[in-house]
C-alpha cells in the first residue's frame, strides 16, 4: 500500500520521469500503431522493434555510453533498414512479405544480441543498463529521456494531424490515392518513419521483444468499442497509457521486475475483455441485445393481443380489460403476462384502472402499428411468395417486431393498404 | 482517332517477368460507354491499373486526352474492384465519399463548403441518402459497390474507370447504375467499365475492347461480338498465351488484387 501511495504521489521524484515517459511514449505508438493496425501492418512492427537492437548497440559503441541521442539515432537507422530489406526482399525475390519480415527480424535481432555480448565483454563503463533493452525498464527513464520522448509525441501529434486524411486515404484504399494522385510514397515514408521513431521511443522502457504488442494492440482492443477512427484513436490511447503506467508501477513496486512483459500483459487482458464486453461485436453484447429482443417481443405480443381483444369483442380500443381477457387471444403464462402488464406501465402505454387496464394514447397508437405491421407482413407474403392462408401467420409472427419505418412505408406502397387490413390469418 | 479519351500505344505489362498484357494497342472515342470484355484472368484489371500509372508498363505507354496521366490525373476517376479493400474499416459512407475530394491540394487543408456539398450530391445520385453515416462495414454488397461509384462521383472527371461495378449487384442497382451512366453520358463523360456478363454487353456498350493478354478486338458491339473474335477470346482450346498466365497462377504468385506494398 505505501509503494502505491509512493508512486501515485511521485514521492519519489524518478516516479514523474516515469508516468510522464510511459505517458509520451503509449500515446506515440498507440496513435501511429492505429494505422499500422488499419493497414495491416502488424508484423512489421515486430521487425522494426526488433532490428532496433543492433542500432541501439552500435549507438553505444560511437557514443561510448548511454547518450539518449545515439541510441535513438542507432535505433532509427537499423529500424529503416529493416523495413526497406523487407520491401527490397519482397519486390526482388518469390519470398512473400511474413516470410521476408521472419527472415530480416531474426537476423538483425541476432547481430544485436553479438553486438550486446561485444560491448558486456569490452571495457564499457556504464554497461549494464543495455540488457534493459530486452525486455525494458521504465524505471530507468530519466529527465533528459522525457523530454525527447515528448518531442517525439509532438511530432507524431502534429503529423498525424496534418497528415490525417493522407493516413485515412492510403489505408482504406492505397491505389485509389495513388490514382488519385496523392503522393502516396512520400506519405509511406511519414508514416514508416513515424512509426520507426513511435517503437525507437518505447525500446528501453518496453524493450525490443515487446515493443511491437504496443503498435497493434491498443488499436485491436479500440476497434471493439468504436466504428469512428477518431474515438478508435482516443480509445487505443486511453488503453495504452493505462497499461504503460500500470505496468510501471507493478515494476517500480517490485525492484527489478522487466516493465515490457506487464505491460503487455495488462494490455493484453485489457483486449480480452474488450472481446467479451465491447458493444456491437462483444460476446456481452449481443446476449443483452437477445435478452432486450426477447422483452421486446413479449411487450408487443401483448400489445397485439389487446387490439385483437378488443376487435373480436367489438369494443373501442380504449375501454378497460381484465388481464384475464387476453388469455382468450394468445397464450401467455400468467406470471409473465403480469410482468409484462407492469412493464408496459412503466412505460406509460398502460393505465391501471381497479384490477382492469385500459390503453394509453400512446399505447393504442403503438398497439395499432403493431398489428398493423403484422397483417401488412402476411398481406406481403400472401401476395409475393408461395405460402398459403395457412401459414402466412405463422411466417409473419415475430416479423413485425424488426420491421423498421422505412420498410413499413415500402409494405404500404407496395401493398397499396393504408390503416390496419381487416383480415388476420 | 481526333476526339480520344485514351490513347494505349504498345502496351505490355508484366508480373515478375511473363506478360499479362501483351503489346495492346487501341484509342478510345469520347463520350461513350465503353465496355473491357474477356475471360478472368485476360489482363482487364491489369489494363486498368496500367492505365491509371499503377503499374509501369514494361513497354508502351499510354495517353489520356493526348497528354500524359500526371498532367490530367484529376480530370480521371478510378473504381476498384470492390473486393479489393477491406470493408470492415472504421468510416461511414460519407467519410469514404468525401475521399474522393482529396487531392494532392488540399491533402492538409479541412473540407470546405463546396466538397460537402458535391460529397452529399454524389451520395444522392447513387441512393445512399439514408446511408450517409452507416459504417461501411453493415453495408450489402451493392451498396459498397455504390460507395464507390460515388466517390468517383465526387471527384468531378471527365473520363470514369470502372473495374466490375455490375458483381455482386441486384437487378435493381445494376439498372440505377446504367440509368446513372447514362446520365454521365449525356454530360459529355466517358466511362470505361470492365464488365463479366457476355449477355447484356451489346445493351450497355457504345464500344467494346476484347481482351486476352493481347487485344483480340475492338469496335462497336456488332464488329466486336463476332464468333470468331469470342472463340478468339474465350475460346474452348487454351492458347499458348493463357498456358502461360495459368503457369503463373499455378505455381508462383497468388492472386491477389492488392499490390504488396508497405
Ligand atoms: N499482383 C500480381 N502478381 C502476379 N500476377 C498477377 C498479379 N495480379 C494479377 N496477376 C496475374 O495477371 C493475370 C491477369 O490478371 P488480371 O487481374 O488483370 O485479370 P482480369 O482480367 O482482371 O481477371 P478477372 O476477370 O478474374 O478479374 C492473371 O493471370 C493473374 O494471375
Ligand atoms: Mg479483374
Amino acid at each position: 500500500m505505501q509503494t502505491l501511495i509512493d508512486f501515485i504521489t511521485f514521492k519519489d521524484p524518478n516516479v514523474i520521469y516515469v508516468v510522464l515517459g510511459m505517458i509520451c511514449i503509449n500515446t506515440s505508438s498507440a496513435v501511429i500503431g492505429t494505422f499500422a493496425f488499419l493497414r495491416k501492418r502488424a508484423l512489421i512492427g515486430d521487425a522494426i522493434a526488433h532490428a532496433l537492437l543492433p542500432g541501439v548497440c552500435l549507438g553505444f559503441i560511437l557514443a561510448g555510453d548511454k547518450n539518449i541521442i545515439y541510441l535513438l539515432g542507432g535505433a532509427f537507422l537499423t529500424g529503416w533498414l529493416a523495413t526497406f530489406l523487407v520491401d527490397y526482399i519482397v519486390n526482388q525475390t518469390k519470398i512473400k512479405q511474413d516470410a521476408a519480415i521472419g527472415i530480416v527480424l531474426s537476423t538483425l535481432f541476432a547481430f544485436g544480441i553479438v553486438l550486446m555480448s561485444v560491448i558486456q565483454n569490452g571495457d564499457y563503463a556504464n554497461e549494464g543498463g543495455l540488457n534493459n533493452f530486452l525486455f525494458g525498464q521504465a524505471a530507468a527513464i530519466n529527465k533528459d529521456e522525457v523530454y525527447i520522448f515528448g518531442i517525439i509525441l509532438l511530432v507524431i501529434l502534429v503529423a498525424t494531424y496534418f497528415f490525417y486524411r493522407a493516413f485515412l486515404s492510403i489505408s482504406f484504399n492505397y491505389d485509389f490515392a495513388a490514382s488519385a494522385g496523392l503522393p502516396v510514397k512520400t506519405i509511406e515514408f511519414v508514416l514508416t518513419s513515424l512509426t520507426v521513431l513511435a517503437i525507437a521511443a518505447g525500446i528501453q522502457a518496453l524493450g525490443v521483444v515487446l515493443m511491437s504488442a504496443l503498435i497493434i494492440t491498443p488499436a485491436a482492443a479500440a476497434r471493439f468499442w468504436s466504428n469512428n477512427l477518431r474515438v478508435m484513436l482516443l480509445i487505443a490511447v486511453v488503453f495504452s497509457v493505462f497499461s504503460g503506467v500500470l505496468g510501471a508501477y507493478v515494476s517500480y513496486a517490485n525492484a527489478g521486475v522487466p516493465t515490457g512483459p506487464w505491460v503487455v500483459l495488462i494490455l493484453s487482458l485489457i483486449t480480452i475483455i474488450s472481446f467479451v464486453f465491447s458493444t456491437k461485436k462483444g460476446i456481452l453484447y449481443r446476449i443483452l441485445l437477445a435478452n432486450k429482443n426477447k422483452r421486446k417481443i413479449f411487450t408487443e405480443n401483448i400489445l397485439k393481443s389487446i387490439f385483437q381483444w378488443h376487435e373480436k369483442k367489438q369494443k373501442d380500443i380504449a375501454e378497460p380489460f381484465a388481464a384475464a381477457d387476453l388469455l382468450s387471444v394468445r397464450l401467455f403464462s400468467t406470471r409473465e403476462l403480469n410482468k409484462g402488464l407492469v412493464k408496459l406501465k412503466q412505460k406509460g402505454l398502460l393505465v391501471a384502472d381497479g384490477t382492469k387496464f385500459y390503453l394509453s394514447a400512446e399505447g393504442i397508437v403503438e398497439s395499432k402499428r403493431i398489428v398493423r405491421l403484422h397483417r401488412l407482413w402476411e398481406h406481403y407474403l400472401l401476395r409475393r411468395t408461395s405460402m398459403d392462408e395457412n401459414h402466412v401467420h405463422a411466417g409473419a409472427e415475430a416479423i413485425e417486431h424488426v420491421l423498421s419505418p422505412e420498410i413499413e412505408k415500402e409494405l404500404e406502397k407496395e401493398l397499396g393498404i393504408l390503416g390496419i387490413p381487416k383480415d388476420d390469418y | 482517332m481526333e476526339n480520344c479519351s485514351i490513347e494505349v500505344h504498345n502496351l505490355t505489362t508484366t508480373y515478375g517477368g511473363a506478360p499479362v498484357l501483351w503489346d495492346v494497342d487501341f484509342e478510345l472515342p469520347v463520350g461513350q460507354i465503353i465496355g473491357v470484355i474477356g475471360p478472368n484472368g485476360s489482363g482487364k484489371t491489369t489494363l486498368l491499373k496500367t492505365i491509371m500509372g499503377l503499374l509501369e508498363p514494361s513497354s508502351g505507354f499510354v495517353k489520356i486526352f493526348n497528354q500524359d496521366l500526371d498532367k490530367i490525373r484529376e480530370r480521371v476517376a478510378y473504381v476498384p474492384q470492390r473486393e479489393s479493400v477491406d470493408w470492415d474499416f472504421p468510416a461511414s459512407v460519407y467519410d469514404i465519399v468525401m475521399m474522393g475530394r482529396y487531392r494532392k491540394h488540399n491533402l492538409f487543408r479541412r473540407t470546405n463548403k463546396t466538397d460537402i456539398d458535391i460529397v452529399n450530391q454524389s451520395i444522392e445520385k447513387v441512393g445512399l441518402t439514408e446511408f450517409k453515416n452507416r459504417q461501411i462495414a453493415q453495408l450489402s454488397g451493392g451498396q459498397q459497390q455504390r460507395v464507390f461509384i460515388a466517390r468517383a462521383l465526387a471527384q468531378r472527371a471527365e473520363l470514369y474507370l470502372m473495374d466490375e461495378p455490375f458483381v455482386g449487384v441486384d437487378a435493381a442497382t445494376e439498372s440505377s447504375i446504367l440509368s446513372l451512366l447514362q446520365e454521365m453520358k449525356n454530360d459529355g463523360k466517358t466511362v470505361l467499365i470492365i464488365h463479366h456478363d457476355l449477355q447484356t454487353v451489346s445493351d450497355y456498350f457504345d464500344y467494346l475492347v476484347l481482351l486476352n493478354t493481347r487485344l483480340i478486338a475492338k469496335g462497336t458491339p456488332q464488329e466486336v461480338l463476332t464468333k470468331e473474335n469470342l472463340t478468339n477470346a474465350y475460346g474452348g482450346q487454351l492458347t499458348l498465351l493463357a498456358k502461360v498466365a495459368s503457369l503463373i497462377k499455378e505455381n508462383e504468385f497468388p492472386i491477389r488484387e492488392k499490390d504488396m506494398d508497405f
